[in-house]
């Protein structure tokens, strides 16, 4: 039987880890299909590629995905998410010298006391003509998007007190160690990479700033998942069963070989097992302390693409981009995410399945037991670091709401 | 028409630029340094960017567009979305490009096509390089061999290579493989085969 192919863009981070072990356990090829996985080195060229056809799905950051749906950037191109890739997994990584002012203990540090710090540093520095500069990896990623939430929770005003950059991961070390940027909020193995260069020290993880916050999602033209809907939902299945293998501790280690081979991160296979199983080297020379839910891949039906997520990342595109609401664009936002996908590819499977296609964001404070279309789902606690409440019927409202430093 | 290419692959960017000249395009700016990068482009405020696909720098150059107030007008991707076919040529030749809105699809089409042809050509020429220099190395080992077995076996050349010849030829392999065989035989022991 010949196998249907799927070209697969991704970018050499540790969250490209499904569809490349969808491909390398047999996942893929037991729905019948074989992932030819084409590596990109920026997000442009990975948006590009599936943008006009040479990849059929992709590793794509969450905001990227709707940002092209808008047409923020360039042409609007449709996009739909079938499947989440996973929640966090980045960290703010500081520069020695700031870590040091901001972080004196060490370990990783409270968001409100580090942003206390940072707060003061910038005042200081305002008195000297001096702007801190920080670096994430895109424009419309969440990293952005969570930087500058705490950023502002904290009252310092990005692009107006810090500036905001993009620093392209492979380089963010060498912008650290030179000056570049102060500061970087990046996935792994980037931030590992720093610390062990010892040009910076992991003050946060972005899972501290908000718990249960979207990352990486498989994106693919909106057309083409109508086109292909019953092959969509095999690839579904392959990636929910690459996930549900992947957080296995018995298996962490061959996948890590696996991920760092030339073809897919080329990177160590150390870092990523360390970033994998939550072990998280905060600073060179100390040992990795155990950070909880640093990445998190498959329990709580974390791949559901919840609609409220969509909804909350337009609305830090609306709140950054200084953009006037829209409700027509809050719509396109929430169908980029398609749990209607998701849940018909898993109809039937061992998994619970979410009974709703939105949440409030951010207000479960415990582990609660929730409505499920299928099995016994349970949620754990999500809160974003300043205690608010996302409700995406409310958008607007939340928007006056947030604080504006 | 200002041209800027981004490349940090200096053959390519020659190519690239001897071309457009070919066509009339004189001016033509390379950029191959990613510092500075952003204080290039405004210096130079080209019409067109071309950059290759594999360029790290794009995601940071995007950024810049959406920000900059420097560089005048604003730069979309592709110029008119209606020629996808242009578009979806250059992504399989590895290139992309930004254009100033308001220039014609009709201006920028040529340009582009030839940046897709040079870019081809490109890789066509790395290709034959690299067979070029896996031919090199298959005659080096093969010289090698021989000298083995001339000092060794106290062979002529043309009985040497006849050797190789003929256990290749038996053995159903290629000449440059029973020369590898040979060559490792020799190394591993020590020069006492």
């Amino acid at each position: 039987m010949s196998l249907d192919q799927l070209n697969i863009g991704f970018l050499p981070l540790v969250d490209a880890a499904l569809p490349i072990l969808a491909q390398e356990h047999g996942f893929a090829e037991e729905q019948g299909f074989q992932l030819n996985l084409i590596r990109d080195i920026s997000w442009a060229s990975v948006l590009d590629r599936l943008t006009y056809g040479h990849t059929d799905m992709a590793h794509l950051l969450a905001p990227l995905a709707i940002a092209s749906t808008l047409g923020r950037g360039r042409p609007a191109k449709a996009m739909a998410v079938p499947f989440v890739l996973g929640l966090n997994g980045n960290a703010v990584t500081m520069s020695v010298e700031l870590a040091e002012i901001l972080n004196p203990e060490g370990g990783l540090g409270d968001p409100y006391r580090i942003g206390e710090r940072l707060k003061a540093e910038v005042i200081r520095r305002a008195s000297h003509g001096k702007r801190l500069r920080f670096g994430v990896v895109h424009r419309y990623s969440s990293h952005n998007y969570k930087l500058r939430y705490w950023f502002a929770g904290c009252g310092i005003a990005p692009d107006k007190d810090v500036d905001i950059v993009t620093i392209s991961p492979p380089f963010a070390a060498d912008a650290l160690a030179n000056g570049e940027i102060d500061g970087i909020c990046v996935g792994e193995p980037w931030n590992s990479v720093s610390v062990e260069r010892g040009v910076g020290r992991i003050v946060l993880v972005t899972a501290q700033i908000w718990r249960r916050g979207v990352e990486k999602v498989i994106a693919m033209p909106a057309e083409k998942l109508d086109d292909n809907r019953e092959l969509v939902e095999r690839m579904v299945r392959a990636l929910h069963n690459a996930a549900k293998h992947f957080v296995e501790p018995d298996n962490w280690q061959k996948n890590s070989e696996i991920l760092a081979r030339s073809d897919y991160l080329d990177g160590s296979a150390t870092l990523i097992h360390r970033a994998i199983s939550d072990q998280i080297l905060l600073a060179s020379g100390t040992a990795p302390v155990n950070v909880p839910d640093f990445m998190f891949q498959y329990r709580e039906a974390a791949n559901f693409p919840w609609v409220s997520q969509a909804a909350w990342l337009y609305s830090q595109m609306l709140r950054w981009d200084n953009l006037e609401y829209s409700a027509e664009d809050q719509l396109k936002a929430e169908r980029v995410f398609r749990p209607n996908v998701y849940r018909s590819a898993l109809q039937g499977f061992d998994t619970p399945i979410p009974g709703a296609n939105a949440k409030l964001e951010g207000s479960l404070q415990h582990v609660l037991a929730a409505g499920s279309a299928q099995g016994r789902l349970t949620l754990g606690a999500d809160p974003f670091f300043d205690d608010r409440i996302f409700d995406p019927t409310q958008l607007n409202q939340y928007l006056t709401e947030l604080p504006k430093p | 028409m200002r041209i800027a290419v981004i490349d940090d692959n200096p053959v390519r960017a020659a190519i690239i630029e001897d071309g457009l000249s070919e066509v009339g395009e004189r001016d033509v700016f390379v950029i191959s340094e990613r510092k500075g990068l952003a204080r290039a482009i405004e210096t130079i405020d080209p019409d067109v960017i071309l950059i290759d696909l594999g360029n790290p720098s794009r995601d940071m150059l995007e950024e810049y567009f959406a920000v900059s107030r420097a560089v005048s007008r604003p730069i979309a991707m592709f110029v008119a979305q209606s020629d996808e076919e242009t578009i979806a040529a250059a992504i399989d030749a590895g290139v992309s490009a930004y254009i100033v809105d308001g220039l014609t699809q009709r201006r920028i089409k040529p340009i582009l096509d030839l940046a897709v042809r040079r870019f081809q050509a490109f890789s066509r020429l790395q290709t034959e390089l690299k067979q070029a220099r896996d031919a090199l190395s298959e005659r080096n080992i093969v010289d090698k061999a021989k000298r083995i077995l001339i000092n060794k076996r106290a062979m002529s050349e043309p009985e040497a290579h006849k050797l190789l010849r003929d256990h290749a030829m038996n053995n159903n392999k290629r000449i440059a493989e029973v020369a590898e065989s040979i060559v490792t035989a020799e190394e591993l022991m020590g020069g006492g085969l």
